[in-house]
């Protein structure tokens, strides 16, 4: 189902040297891009294909699991065709950025503020990249996988039984 | 006669119209809005982080947390993504029921988006009457899931217990009800004076400008956009009912306003049909590797305690993969994305909260109309700030 769905078969089309993977699981497609052409990808999938709802950027973190280490994931939506396709690019850890897509969509804005603040991965050109549920003078990035979950600095919570 | 001079002014986190503990720092013309910085954060309590440490069944209460105005909404979506994770089939009873309990849970969040959004700009008794009926749905909660908030009554394959006995006169009485309680709002607000020139031309934001910003739900619909998950992209069953999807054409509070009203007539709608479709049978997914034991295999055999003590303590592997997940909630497209690594606990899950989108568009919605008009955009969007700082 994948190689019929119709972004799969445009972007091979149109992005060949871009597309890393293609795969699907549980109906869902997912494409896994260089994140160098994220953006030129995203107004395309916006613009000739209708995926006009962006509906959510967030980001994995493989550490120790894969590499790259980060992976910054959008979930995008077309109203008029009732379908969704997953967009994925990896980012490694020394060069931990990507391009913006908020001048593609403008709610990729917060949401890739949250994945600055919680994730620790800059976003070029962003308009204005600045934590946003963290206080701004917080140290550290706490979704990432070696942020220990108590916090910096504490012990860790050993249980009520131990 | 404009000044030129710039005002600054802080708004919040204690304050009783922002809904909770959202700040906006907003600079003035005169009484004009020239800028909106929001400020979130202050009830982050790192959800996502938690979830990742926890097993599939320790999550769910976490998901009550997030719009705790909503709580089984957000059990919903999360438990539907777990489900499409594991690949099982819920039984229809529990499908059922989750819809009726949806439909509640929309209900009661709708109640208090309109109380509240009528006491901001000036209607006290609409907010009397609304949380008088929400307090039906709370005792009904309290009745079905023993919590009158926090209700984490779905389970992953199913739900924790089945119904009590009179559940479907209770949810009879509220369905008869309701209808002439939305009656008495309509009749109190619809053609008040002061209502309309509050809310008409107030907050507009065009089609375009809405699903560029990414707001979903009924704000989104207000501004004429005809999507909704519940029928474009069905889950638990929502394909057997039929309901109307309001749309608004004016793109302002007002319209907004009509959308929610006619959505919790649809509401009241579905649960009726869902009521009558209703059949016995089992609420949990015939797949022992992943749902508790009944109650008196614990009690009475070795098997099942065992069964339950590794259920409790070690949880259940899911297989490896990625999942998204959505529903329509009260405040739009809640998601799920959850990935596995093949253990018992997620190895990531975002969540994609709706109001946090929605608020991102604030500033597009409130900039040149006047301070006191602030409120109105803040009440329309229905915020809840639980759900936008996890």
């Amino acid at each position: 189902m994948a190689e019929t769905n119709r972004a799969v078969i445009k972007l091979r089309e149109k992005f060949a040297a871009s597309v890393l993977d293609v795969k699907e699981f549980r109906g869902e497609v997912t494409v896994v891009v260089k994140r160098e052409d994220i953006v030129e990808i995203c107004k395309f999938l916006k613009t000739s294909l209708a995926y006009n709802l962006c509906t959510d950027v967030t980001a994995v973190d493989y550490l120790g699991k894969q590499d790259p280490r980060f992976m910054v994931v959008y979930n995008l939506y077309s109203i008029p065709n009732k379908d969704r396709l997953r967009l994925k690019a990896p980012v490694p850890e020394a060069d931990s950025t990507i391009d913006t897509v908020s001048g593609v969509w403008n709610s990729a804005n917060w949401l890739e503020r949250e994945v600055y603040d919680l994730m620790g991965i800059t976003f070029n050109n962003h308009p204005d990249l600045r934590r946003i549920l963290m206080p701004d003078d917080w140290v550290g990035h706490p979704l990432r996988k070696d942020y220990p979950v108590q916090g910096p600095d504490r012990e860790p919570y050993k249980g009520r039984l131990s | 006669m404009a000044s030129s001079e710039i005002m600054t002014v802080n708004m919040g986190p204690q304050h009783p119209s922002t809904h909770g503990v959202l700040r906006l720092v907003i600079e003035l013309d005169g009484e004009i809005i020239q800028k909106i910085t929001p400020h979130i954060g202050y009830l982050h309590r790192g959800v996502e982080k938690l979830s990742e440490h926890r097993t599939y069944h320790q999550t769910i209460p976490l998901t009550d947390r997030l719009d705790y105005l909503a709580p089984m909404s957000n059990n919903l979506g999360y438990v539907l993504a777990v489900e499409k994770l594991l690949g099982i089939e819920v039984p229809e009873r529990a499908q059922t029921i989750r819809v009726i309990m949806a439909e509640l849970t929309r209900l009661k969040s709708h109640l208090v988006w309109i109380a509240c959004h009528a006491l901001d700009i000036g209607a006290m008794t609409v907010f009397i009457y609304a949380f008088r009926e929400r307090e039906m749905i709370m005792s009904l909660y309290e009745k079905i899931s023993g919590a009158r908030m926090t209700s984490n009554y779905f389970r992953v394959g199913g739900l924790s217990a089945d119904v009590y006995d009179g559940f479907e006169k209770d949810v009879r009485e509220i369905v008869d009800t309701f209808p002439g309680h939305f009656d008495t709002y309509e009749g109190l607000l619809t053609k008040n004076t002061i209502w309309l020139n509050r809310t008409v031309g107030n907050g507009v934001i065009s089609a375009e400008d809405a699903i560029d910003y990414g707001i979903t739900g009924p704000a989104l619909r207000g501004s004429g956009v005809d999507w909704d998950l519940r029928r474009d992209n069905p889950y638990s069953g929502y394909e057997k009912y039929q309901f109307k999807v309001p749309v608004g054409e004016k793109c302002d509070t007002f319209d907004r306003y009509k959308v929610r009203l006619v959505e919790m007539r649809e509401a009241v709608n579905i649960i009726r049909q869902a009521l009558d479709s209703l059949k016995p049978g089992p609420v949990l997914a015939d797949a022992p590797q992943v749902t508790y034991p009944p109650k008196e295999n614990v009690y009475n055999t070795i098997e099942g305690l065992i069964h339950h003590f590794k259920i409790a303590s070690e949880g259940f592997p899911v297989p490896e993969g990625e999942v998204y997940q959505s529903v329509e909630a009260p405040k739009g497209e809640l998601g799920f994305y959850i990935v596995s690594d093949g253990g018992t606990k997620p190895y990531r899950m975002r969540i994609r909260p709706p109001s946090f989108v929605n608020l991102g568009a604030i500033e597009k919605m409130a900039k040149g109309s006047m301070i006191a008009d602030l409120v109105a955009v803040i009440g329309t969007l229905d915020i809840v700030l639980g759900e936008i700082d996890r």
